[in-house]
């Protein structure tokens, strides 16, 4: 069974449909991948998924649970994390305390007003173990909005992961990268495959059809396209607008 | 700019050294005061807009909730102290809770109603929620009193168990009123710095992140709302015990801006002993600038602009920089955002 299931889901913004019974699954343990032109949904779909947007009609079940229309702190709580297209960081913090704040000890404390935080060895022990996975080790107390753009990145995958999820929904995780970076981003997301779910919109098709083991196209907020990066090689659409052969 | 995030992320401690040397001046200032031309009246006065002040931050520079409105819960508290003694019972501590619950209660309902919101909306419904509580003021002459006020609010006696203390002294209630302070001082010190205080701080940078790391942001703004009306309902219950009175004016659009001008200028911002700075900042000049001339208003107004053009950090931001620079606290830039 898909550990998660979004069947005919429907998103509209006034008289403009932007999903249309659109249906997705995503398979426990792999990485999946979304993909198709600007304005094809994708980004909606994302948001759909992580409770940004309530979907107008359909269901989305995590794990046997429907989650359509919770809000994203619900879902967070519930193992579902994500990154995002445009950068989304506590900029103005240090590094290790982007992390922090994400795990989940952390959030089981934060109502408590008389508590401490930088002198627990076990909160800061436990985001150093992240930002050692996305390769930040050492680099804990410098502010995070001064990081170069591919560590930033990184970040942002560590603090999606000290959530702790089950899921990991990558929004375009390649955006702005240099060619070193994304090669470092590819061998972080191989690293992280296999322990965790993963689903990531990708523009960089070579990376998408050298990380993921399915992908769907998107066009017209509809699924036109999904099988394997090998199947999908051969599919005439893919081929002309994504591969750029001609035919 | 520099932000409430570039001062160091602490672990949290009940007292620091710059508490301690607080709690020293402050404790030695009816010593001083006199001998720099000021009285010691004007010491409770800028006690207790600390109190108000500090609180106001939590909300206005931790959480960066631009409230506009904050004037009503400072009103509020004055109100309810002076309620309690003259319909109640004279009573300190009666009164001192009756101000702080009333003020609560109102910042509860009202941040229910505005915590949805952010930025200039949130600015605008502070103000607007402000303007109903000034107006009802007003109006509710038989609870109020009216545009006089309520009058004659007794200074009830401190009870110490061994000792009582009258309050009606200016310098007990300076002590009374400073001691106050200290104990808001460390509180809110240490909400500032807790897992609340940095989520808090989260919530400011970055909204949506917030949410999407697990936390209900509509909770943490409304319960910063909370605190920070309950801090504005103390000072105020106290205000009304210093003044003897309370009174409307103390509600309106101008009062709930002077905090706001207070909390920028003395770097609020920037680090929690900005509105400390503010508040003596804003006394001083008129006291001393009230002094020399009538039109003082309109200096510190140029110094505001002044402020927000050149240095929007405020003094707290200016001293920390200026702090940085020193030699022997020549530091690189990622020692300096390490534990304290």
């Amino acid at each position: 069974m898909a550990l998660i299931e979004a069947q005919n889901i429907h998103k509209r913004f006034g008289a403009r449909v932007v999903l249309e019974d659109i249906s997705l699954a995503f398979e426990e343990g792999q990485v999946s991948g979304i993909m198709g032109p600007n304005g094809a949904g994708k980004t909606t779909c994302f948001h759909v998924l992580t409770g940004r947007y309530k979907p107008d009609r359909g269901t989305i079940r995590f794990d046997g649970v429907d989650i359509a229309g919770r809000t994203p702190q619900a879902l967070a709580r519930m193992g579902i994390s994500r990154s995002f297209q445009i950068m989304s960081l506590f900029d103005q913090s240090a590094v290790i305390e982007n992390v922090m704040i994400a795990l989940p000890e952390f959030r089981t404390r934060r109502r408590r007003l008389a508590d401490s935080v930088f002198n627990d060895a076990g909160l800061l022990d436990a985001a150093r173990e992240i930002l050692d996975q996305v390769g930040l080790a050492g680099r804990e107390w410098e502010p995070s909005a001064s990081l170069p753009y591919g560590d930033r990145r990184a970040l942002e995958i560590g603090v999606a992961l000290a959530a702790r999820p089950r899921v990991l929904f990558l929004d375009e995780p390649t955006s702005g990268l240099g060619a070193e970076a994304t090669r470092n981003l590819a061998e972080l997301i191989r690293r992280l495959r296999a322990r965790y779910t993963i689903v990531m919109i990708e523009h960089d098709m070579q990376f998408l059809f050298d990380l993921a083991d399915r992908i769907s196209v998107v066009h017209w907020g509809q699924v036109i396209a999904e099988g394997t990066p090998a199947a999908l090689r051969t599919n005439k659409w893919v081929q002309r607008s994504a591969l750029g052969e001609r035919g | 700019m520099i932000t409430l995030s570039d001062i160091p992320p602490r672990a949290g401690a009940w007292l620091t050294p710059q508490i301690v040397v607080f709690t020293a001046i402050l404790a030695t200032a009816p010593l001083w005061l006199g001998t720099i031309g000021l009285y010691q009246y004007l010491g409770i006065e800028i006690a207790i807009w600390m109190i108000y002040a500090l609180g106001f931050n939590l909300l206005f520079g931790y959480g960066g909730l631009h409230s506009f409105g904050h004037g009503a819960y400072l009103g509020i508290g004055a109100y309810a102290f002076g309620l309690f003694q003259h319909h109640v019972g004279v009573s300190l501590w009666g009164g001192l809770l009756a101000a702080v619950f009333a003020a609560g209660i109102a910042g509860a309902l009202v941040g229910a109603a505005v915590s949805h919101r952010r930025g200039i909306y949130f600015a605008l419904l502070t103000n607007a929620y402000g303007q109903v509580f000034w107006f009802s003021a007003i109006k509710l002459h038989w609870l109020t009193g009216g545009e006089d006020g309520l009058l004659n609010i007794p200074r009830p006696t401190l009870d110490l168990g061994f000792a009582r203390v009258d309050l009606n002294d200016n310098m007990a209630l300076y002590f009374f009123v400073a001691t106050a302070l200290v104990v808001s001082v460390v509180l809110l010190w240490r909400i500032a710095n807790s897992p609340f205080g940095r989520v808090l701080q989260a919530v400011r940078q970055n909204e949506s992140r917030t949410a999407f790391v697990g936390y209900d942001v509509w909770w943490f703004k409304w319960a910063a709302f909370v605190i920070s009306t309950l801090f504005a309902g103390f000072a105020g219950g106290l205000f009304a015990m210093a003044q003897e009175s309370a009174y409307p004016d103390i509600m309106s659009l101008h009062q709930s801006g002077l905090i706001v001008m207070m909390v920028l200028v003395g770097g609020g911002l920037v680090g929690f002993w900005g509105p400390v700075y503010g508040v003596v900042l804003y006394f001083v000049a008129r006291d001393v600038l009230g002094t020399l001339t009538e039109t003082w208003l309109l200096w510190y107004g140029l110094m505001f602009m002044a402020v927000v053009m050149f240095r929007p950090e405020g003094l707290a931001g200016a001293l920390h920089v200026s702090a940085r620079r020193l030699p022997f606290r020549a530091a690189p830039r990622r020692a300096s955002v390490g534990p304290a």
